[in-house]
């Protein structure tokens, strides 16, 4: 009864603001903005940019072949403009705005509506799914997002895809995996949203999805030549430190953005963040020179991202106990996915895409339905419910990713062919797709 | 007159200079080189992959010098050189042709 009560009161009050509570962009008066909220969130959508340029660029940039390390740059900064454009276009609209279970409506395509009005008028339109902050600077943080996931799966197939190939995939995939699920997940007319699916930041949406893809593209791909006899090692692991570390700054505007405000629980947010991240670098860099005699420097590195990728579902969830907790565990996990799992089944996942951001991912979203602090979410569900929940989320982006990702590569091979000439692969991706080189 | 070549210990190019030098020679050439001997390699791992790096990094010298400080120099160099720890280097020595120096165009011995 108390909640019920509770429940009314809310109810009236967001009544009595937005007359009903928007279920759609609207369009408000510009002193309903908050001044914070916005300041945060141009920040945090700067942080997250970050991430991908370039912060992701650098830590795949650093792992590859020195003959490869133009070609896996130009990857992750090509896909930035791609997805940003294709955001415009239809994925933001398709994303987030109300529709099917599946994906939203055609109302904001070319962002249309999206609008600010000068005085007199003195209105702009803001998101149902963000009210205190412009539209344009939610589409623009979800931009954000859209652009890093597809440039997560470019560590699975490094060294091996064409351009051309890559380019297509990644448009076909930007909008027909990554733009559906972040619609189920995160839009309340989502079908695994309406289900009570927790992904604070992307646990599904972003990491189990492109660690799926990743996987995909490993198998469908093959490996690279001379896989398992010839030398691979990393070409640069400065590179790698700094772009692993810029990914760490950035993920702040990553988890605590999700807040979509600057309030208690994007500094929780940010505060478990922290400590996941520093827990899981610990635990791969413990497992990995108890296991193999040497902690060493990709180690760390793979750890802290592993970290930041197992919070990623959690941050506005859990308190900073059960960050610890899951960042261990992810450390821990991870390192064995990347080391064992990897050579075991004998898939070659170049840079890891898959065992850290697919088994991570997994990792978070699960024990986020283990760990979520009804004090913080104000989730409800028992430990149990919630986390067969999780699993179900987990299950169907794993399920969809996977398959959906395979077909797309399939068809992409047979109309224009994915993998480059074993000439081509030999000589390195630098001078024969992109006719430079660093040395 | 003889050419000495040298492999060393990348660590150990600042003491045969030296050494070189209270003899009486006037220049070398020194070059950066991988290669494998006695010493074994080492193995990196990344990720669980493993690579083991059987060329090891190694300094190359050359000196050109007059029959009658042969001796002289293999001793320098095998005194400076010297750590005693298998992965010491070798030293080379070959007859020499002809010396040419491209400023003056004097030969041989006046040219070293």
């Amino acid at each position: 009864m108390k909640k019920l009560v509770a429940f009314l009161a809310l109810t009236l009050a967001i009544s009595a603001a937005w007359g009903d509570a928007p279920s759609t962009p609207i369009l408000i008066s510009a002193d309903k903005i908050s001044a914070g909220d916005t300041a945060w969130m141009l920040t945090s959508t700067a942080l997250v940019l970050m991430m991908s340029i370039p912060g992701l660029a650098l830590f795949y940039g650093g792992m590859v072949r020195k003959k490869n390390v133009l070609a896996t740059l130009m990857q992750t900064f090509a896909i930035v403009c791609v997805v940003t454009l294709l955001w415009w276009l239809v994925g933001y609209s398709w994303a987030f705005t109300p529709g099917s279970k599946f994906l939203g409506g055609f109302s904001r395509a070319f962002f249309d509506g999206m609008t600010f009005m000068h005085d007199p008028v003195n209105k702009l339109s803001v998101s149902h799914l963000a009210l205190t902050i412009p539209e344009t600077v939610y589409a623009m943080f979800q931009l954000t997002f859209a652009v890093i996931t597809p440039a997560l799966i470019a560590g699975a197939f490094a060294d091996r895809m064409k351009f051309s190939a890559m380019l297509v995939f990644m448009a076909a995939w930007s909008l027909l995996v990554y733009v559906p699920i972040a619609h189920m997940v995160w839009e309340p007319t989502g079908w695994l949203n309406a289900a009570g699916v927790l992904d604070y930041a992307g646990g599904t949406v972003v990491h189990i999805n492109a660690g799926m893809a990743g996987l995909a593209s490993c198998l469908v791909l093959g490996k690279r030549l001379g896989y398992g006899r010839e030398r691979m090692p990393p070409h640069n692991l400065t590179l790698t430190l700094i772009g692993a570390s810029l990914l760490w700054v950035g993920w702040f505007g990553f988890n605590a953005g999700s807040a979509g405000a600057a309030d208690g629980r994007a500094g929780m947010a940010m505060l478990v963040t922290q400590m996941a991240t520093a827990a899981a670098a610990l635990g791969w860099m413990f497992a990995e020179w108890s296991s193999k005699g040497k902690p060493s420097v990709l180690g760390i590195a793979s750890g802290a991202v592993a970290g930041l990728v197992a919070i990623t579902p959690a941050s506005g969830f859990v308190g900073p106990t059960p960050a610890v907790v899951i960042g261990l565990a992810a450390g821990v996990i991870c390192f064995a996915a990347a080391t064992s799992l990897k050579h075991l089944l004998g898939y070659d996942d170049s840079l890891d895409a898959f065992g850290v951001h697919g088994i991570g991912g997994m990792v978070g979203a699960l024990l986020t339905g283990i760990f979520v602090s009804k004090e913080i979410s104000g989730v409800e569900n028992t430990v149990m419910t919630q986390f067969l929940i999780q699993l179900k989320g987990v299950a169907v982006t794993a399920i969809y990713g996977f398959v959906a990702s395979y077909i797309i590569l399939k068809i992409i091979d047979v109309v224009i062919g994915l993998r480059v000439t074993e000439e081509q692969e030999r000589e390195g991706l630098d001078i024969s797709l992109h006719g430079e080189s660093i040395e | 007159m003889k050419l000495i070549t040298a492999i060393i210990k990348p660590f150990k190019l600042d003491e045969v200079r030296a050494a070189v030098s209270d003899i009486g020679v006037r220049g070398l050439t020194v070059t950066e080189v991988r290669g494998f001997g006695r010493q074994r390699g080492h193995t990196e791992i990344y990720r669980g992959a493993e690579y083991v790096v059987e060329f090891v990094p190694k300094t190359k010298i050359e000196i050109a010098v007059d029959d009658a400080l042969v001796d002289q120099l293999i001793e320098a160099i095998i005194k400076s050189a010297k750590t005693g720890k298998v992965g010491d280097g070798k030293i080379f020595v070959f007859d020499l042709e002809q010396v040419v120096r491209i400023r003056t165009g004097e030969r041989d011995s006046s040219a070293i």
